[in-house]
């Protein structure tokens, strides 16, 4: 972290580097490659959603003029997962079937056309088994078990935290909320669907690309399955036509075609159309919960008790950690002195849900910051006013654990406030019109990697040569949100040099040093880290050879605007490409390398390695709406909404992830939701998607979109580069908890579940004109079988960050997984 | 050549001229393939992206003959003699298109992947109409999906290039003037 608070490109708007590229078509996505002898494949997938599979005859298909290859389970004899603790899924489906798209064999053919002909060639016969549509039936049918490797009947994961005596705390306190909300799922949609490309090099190595947010986990999980040495397969992540984590996992598709290459020598794509991007799906986790908070007359929290049942789809993607983060990062915000969180994650037979932008936090951040609104209606207290007055404070530490260091939340709040002329609007508007507030927090990075490692999280490596070109090395990956642009910044203003003038190679593990992925917005800082440090030390080998050529000291050698100055005499001076022709002379090559790792977490119980991160970025929201009671429609005119960044590298960059942010919470609060229902029991009966197609899966049009005041608050962070924190996800929390509020301050109703359609708004508002409770959202939670919680005793009631009724953890050697 | 009896009658390649970005290019392709198949696959112009080739995510969007189109529900057949604009016609040499450089500048452009439809879209609304207002603008994109941007930068970035494409626009008659 540089000390210096002027400089020539952080902090500048300015276009992005890959910019030109964009808009010119010159960026090569996934699918725009093509390679001589290239062939391409196609996945038959599952028309049921729980089945065991008979047999499959591939002959018919395999015989068809232009096909090549038919896979099927039987090539695929080894899983993958994405986390060590579910290596769940096949390539293709073996026996076993798990949802409606679930791949179950896949063609290779001259072109797409002769391979999605010959899928109908491919015989397959099930045995149809009874479908689990929903996390209650699949509680109550622990015989029909979607998986076997889980400890009990379809829960996949169950996990209970007590942090301090909540009961107790709720008991004492003045009063105690009880509300139970549900967030329905909803998916990326990223524009471009995945795709990917299989090849075989000279030597006989395998080379991927892939719409990949994670090329260095795909690298690890490909060797897996296809028991290939990870040294001898490259994987290069293409820049992403949109992730939104939507792109963060191990997909089918990839396995397929690096086998298929593999098998025949031969380059092979595939591209997914739009409904099998719906299979693919690992987006936001339907999920319920309830929560019980004590609040003091004041206001302040005495405790919160917070429920949560995941509706996990058929495997296990990130599901242990979404299931963590139902609760791992509530207490970021606000002052919660003790904290009580169970969390269960089912199987059911849908496509599996992971990492939407928020990952498992939005939802319950949705319910808090609703309660909230609740809690300040009942004790008469403006809602700005109440969380400001409870606004967490910053170099804490957490009842859970949690360690919170700059927080500039206060800040975004009287922010919002002041520019949405809040209070001369909340509770003072015409009827019909109204405004709401709402916060939220993420965290700059995961802690702890996805396997148990203690390497870097994220490494670049720079290369200099006598023609002043810089290049730098890093595996971060390109998805839209400006990963190279941070990386040429950073190296560009260590150097003092055109940001435009560093090359960037990104994302290709045969080539750059590893990064972990675009995932968790842990990108600007890990990798922002690791480029200081390499370009500190290329700079100090610079500024010795600067320094010697001009008969100065090293440390009085200045980079900028292209040149190296001595510091008190800026007459004597070299140009940066001299600089580094003085450099190689007397170094040889220029080259450095840089590593991040994240400090380590204070939480030391088992389970507490899911929430730590260097930094926590805060937003907050104020969301205007105007309800038509006649029809319910919901109009946002104007959306106000101040993220505390540290400090934005490229504002321009920064607000557009903001509004991105935006964009997409207004999505999740007004229309986007992944649903199923039931085909006709004359048909097959089975459990569909509802609408897998862009028209049918609502999302906001240029027309829907209300205009966005963006406000970053700047306060930089000791931990992060440049004081930089993350932009990416933080600031969709508070959108749709804001809009709720909203909605209750125009008309007077709560809608305690997303989306907020214009149906439900009507049938709160029915419901009132009955007098009855002007509520819509879910009535009760059901008897979740919870295990006993891990007591662990918050840092002020003397607890030192292990449970107290397990034995401490020893401190656990990196272990490999053994190679298949 | 195939000789699989019926099936040949589909299968054999047209041969035509099409006109992409003021050049004749002539191509031989399948009867079946959409415009955006035989611009992506046949002639090597991938800047034109595809969503869901069903017409309902925008990305696919080129001009013909001045209008937007979504090059996935129109057969290439249908295009002989007419003039098919994409992105890699927006740009005069280096030089960017105002459009192109107000994306690149203002973040109208973040994964770039709906970019090409927009741009091609708004380049259409811009040759129509020099000056749109910002609900003009809106309703004409109103068709491309971008699930990164949230759509405000987009619109500023059209405005900024119209507001461009004016000055040069009166720059233009001027010199002109100036030289009769």
């Amino acid at each position: 972290m540089s000390a210096r608070d002027r400089f020539d490109v952080i902090g500048k708007a300015r276009r992005r580097v890959d910019g030109r590229a964009k808009v010119t078509g010159h960026t090569r996505f996934a699918d725009d490659i093509v390679l001589p002898r290239m062939v391409h494949a196609k996945i038959l997938r599952s028309p049921h959603p729980h089945a065991r599979i008979i047999s499959i005859d591939t002959s018919r298909a395999a015989a068809a003029p232009g096909v090549h290859l038919v896979l099927t389970g039987r090539d695929f004899p080894v899983t993958f997962g994405i986390l060590p603790v579910s290596l769940d899924e096949y390539p293709l489906a073996p026996e076993r079937v798990r949802y409606v798209g679930d791949p179950v064999a896949a063609v290779v053919a001259r072109d797409e056309q002769t391979a999605t002909g010959a899928l109908d060639l491919i015989d397959v016969e099930y045995e149809v088994l009874p479908t689990i549509a929903t996390p209650e039936e699949a509680l109550a049918r622990p015989d029909v078990r979607i998986h076997d490797y889980n400890d009990h009947g379809n829960i996949h994961r169950n996990q209970a935290f007590e942090f301090g005596d909540v009961d107790a705390a709720l008991a004492a306190s003045d009063h105690v909320f009880e509300d139970v909300f549900f967030f329905e799922g909803n998916t990326h949609l990223p524009i471009e669907q995945h795709a990917a490309v299989g090849a075989v090099d000279g030597e006989g190595k395998l080379t991927l690309w892939s719409s990949t947010q994670v090329p260095h986990y795909v690298q690890r999980q490909m060797a897996r399955v296809l028991a290939v040495p990870d040294a001898h397969i490259r994987i290069i992540a293409c820049p992403n036509g949109g992730g939104f984590g939507g792109k963060t996992d191990i997909c089918n598709h990839e396995a397929v075609v690096l086998k298929a290459a593999q098998m025949l020598g031969r380059p092979v794509k595939i591209c997914l159309n739009r409904e099998e991007v719906f299979y693919l799906h690992r987006g936001r986790h339907p999920v319920l919960m309830k929560f019980r908070t004590g609040v003091a007359n004041d206001g302040s929290i005495t405790g919160m008790h917070l429920q949560t049942l995941l509706d996990g789809g058929a495997y296990g993607s990130y599901g242990a950690a979404s299931t963590f983060y139902t609760g791992a990062l509530q207490t970021v915000t606000y002052e919660i002195p003790r904290y009580k969180f169970e969390a269960c994650r089912m199987f059911t037979n849908k496509p599996a849900c992971g990492p939407k932008r928020g990952h498992g936090t939005p939802q319950p951040r949705f319910g808090q910051e609703i309660q909230l609104d609740k809690i300040a209606e009942k004790l008469h207290i403006d809602p700005a006013e109440l969380r400001l007055k409870i606004v967490a404070k910053p170099d804490t530490l957490t009842a859970n654990w949690m360690r919170i260091g700059t927080i500039g939340l206060a800040e975004c709040i009287r922010q919002v406030v002041a520019r949405s002329d809040w209070t001369a609007k909340h509770r003072k508007l015409p009827s019909g019109r109204g405004v709401g507030i709402a916060c939220g927090a993420y965290m700059c990075g995961a802690g702890l990697p996805i396997y148990w490692n203690r390497m870097p999280h994220s490494g670049v490596q720079l290369l200099l040569d006598r023609s002043g070109q810089v290049t730098v090395f890093c595996g971060a990956t390109e998805i839209g949100q400006g990963s190279d642009d941070v990386l040429a910044g950073i190296v560009a203003e260590v150097l003092g040099i055109d940001p435009y003038d560093v090359r960037c190679v990104t994302g290709d593990t045969g080539l750059t040093p590893i990064d972990l992925g675009s995932y968790s917005s842990r990108v600007t800082v890990m990798m922002g880290n690791a480029a200081i440090q390499a370009g500190e030390r290329v700079k100090a080998q610079l500024a010795a050879a600067v320094a010697a050529e001009l008969d100065s000291i090293p440390g009085r050698i200045v980079f900028a605007k292209g040149r190296a100055f001595v510091a008190d005499d800026p007459n004597k001076s070299l140009s940066f490409r001299e600089a580094v022709v003085a450099a190689e002379v007397k170094f040889g090559t220029i080259g450095a390398v840089g590593s991040y790792s994240p400090p380590k977490p204070p939480a030391r119980y088992k389970g507490g390695g899911v929430g730590p991160s260097p930094a926590y970025s805060y937003t907050a929201c104020v969301v205007e709406v105007d309800v038509d009671a006649a029809t319910g429609w919901i109009h946002v005119p104007k959306i106000w909404i101040a993220h505390d960044i540290g400090r934005a590298l490229n504002p321009v960059l920064a607000r557009g992830q903001v509004e991105g942010s935006v964009y997409m919470g207004l999505g999740e609060a007004l229309m986007e939701e992944q649903v199923f229902r039931r085909l006709p029991p004359k048909l097959s009966h089975a459990l569909v998607h509802k609408m897998p197609s862009m028209l049918e899966y609502k999302s906001p049009t240029s027309l829907d979109m209300p205009e966005i005041d963006t406000i970053l608050v700047e306060d930089p962070d000791p931990n992060c580069p440049f004081g930089a924190k993350e932009v990416g996800q933080g600031p969709l929390l508070p959108v749709m908890p804001a809009l709720a509020n909203a909605i209750w301050d125009a008309v007077g109703v709560r809608i305690d579940e997303l989306p907020i359609t214009p149906e439900k708004v009507l049938r709160a508002l029915a419901l009132k004109a009955e007098g009855k409770t002007p509520r819509v959202g879910p009535a009760s939670f059901p008897d979740v079988p919870y295990p006993d919680p891990m007591i662990v005793p918050p840092p002020w009631e003397g607890g030192d960050g292990n449970a107290v009724d397990a034995p401490p953890r020893r401190t656990a050697r990196p272990k490999e997984p053994a190679t298949p | 050549m195939d000789d699989t009896g019926s099936k040949v009658g589909m299968q054999r390649n047209v041969q035509m001229v099409l006109r992409v970005n003021g050049e004749d290019c002539d191509v031989s392709f399948a009867p079946y393939k959409t415009l955006l198949e035989v611009l992506r696959e046949d002639l090597d112009l991938t800047g034109t992206k595809h969503g869901c080739e069903l017409g309902e995510c925008g990305a696919c969007a080129v001009q013909v003959d001045g209008a937007p189109v979504l090059s996935c529900l129109v057969l290439a057949v249908e295009c002989e003699g007419a003039e098919i604009e994409t992105v890699e016609g927006l740009a005069r040499g280096a030089t960017l298109h105002p459009l192109q450089a107000a994306f690149a500048d203002l973040g109208g452009a973040q994964c770039g992947y709906c970019t090409p439809g927009i741009l091609m879209t708004a380049k259409a609304l811009l040759d129509a109409e020099p000056d749109p207002s910002r609900e003009r603008i809106r309703e004409a994109i109103s068709g491309n999906l971008c699930r990164c941007t949230g759509y405000q930068q987009i619109c500023e970035s059209i405005e900024a290039a119209a507001c461009e494409m004016r000055a040069e626009g009166s720059d233009a008659k001027v010199n002109s003037r100036g030289k009769a």
